[in-house]
């Protein structure tokens, strides 16, 4: 089966990514595909690559960049919405260049995108499940 | 590109929290994609759809207007929760005019708001392939 999720909270403040995270390793392990992961609200804060956990907690980036989910060009398919993000602190290279912003937080395994791409998930794949209180 | 059924749950008040607001801006980019798209209110979200709203004093763009362009964009199946209406002592009466003009029906201007139970409610979610809740 073809699956996309939809995470809406942060890491660390809500179990939501967590549990999203915990779904997608059983679906891969299970034979399923996950289409595409998408991060909304404060949920595109699970892309930061400034993260920095305590040494004996989980690091809620990483297990995300280590599932590794991407499309046939080998682009990642940890997709987080632009408008969100820029709200909040949320920035690729190019989004800071554009911005005159001198750093940029997203992690390597994430990339940017908008909102369409949510909607292209719901449209693709077989099941969209939403994390999120 | 393949028609499916998305319903946009909203749960939460228009204010307080950012879900209302980014649940709207999913909707109207969803319009570009001809889907066939409903929304519901229930729970605090019947108060995103109350008239009358004014959000000068906390500073908050007042985003409540914006509803009234969903006919526009050919989205006009709104339903609201009778029951968490009735609980926040509200009635449909609270709610903005939100209309749409029916092509099939010389354009007349009908409602988009309809009150249901929320029995009916979770019958017409059962009918949705995506259901977004925020």
């Amino acid at each position: 089966m073809k699956i996309s999720i939809q995470i809406n909270e942060g890491p660390y403040q809500h179990q939501a990514s967590d549990t999203a995270y915990q779904f997608a390793k059983a679906a891969i392990e299970k034979g399923h595909e996950i289409f595409r992961v998408f991060f909304y609200h404060d949920g595109v804060n699970n892309a930061s690559r400034f993260t920095l956990p305590p040494q004996d907690d989980r690091n809620v980036i990483n297990q995300w960049a280590e599932l590794g989910i991407k499309n046939a060009d080998g682009e990642p398919e940890l997709v987080v919405c632009i408008a969100a993000a820029l709200r909040r602190g949320m920035l690729d290279e190019s989004e800071a260049s554009k911005n005159g912003i001198d750093g940029n937080n997203l992690h390597p395994a994430f990339r940017i995108s908008g909102l369409g791409q949510l909607i292209e998930a719901g449209i693709q794949s077989d099941r969209l499940v939403v994390f999120g209180d | 590109m393949a028609t499916k059924k998305f319903m946009y749950l909203n749960r939460r008040s228009s204010f307080g929290t950012v879900y209302a607001i980014e649940s709207l801006e999913v909707v109207l980019i969803a319009a570009a994609f001809e889907q066939d798209v409903s929304l519901a209110f229930i729970d605090d979200g019947v108060y995103q759809i109350v008239e009358g709203q004014n959000a000068d004093g906390i500073g908050m763009r007042n985003f409540s207007k914006t509803f009234h362009a969903l006919g526009d964009y050919d989205i006009n199946k709104l339903y609201v929760s009778a029951e968490s209406l009735e609980e926040r002592g509200l009635s449909a009466d609270d709610l903005m005019p939100l209309v749409y003009e029916d092509e099939d029906d010389d354009w007349a201007e009908k409602p988009s708001v309809k009150v249901v139970s929320n029995v009916e409610l979770s019958k017409i979610m059962s009918e949705q392939d995506v259901c977004l809740s925020f």
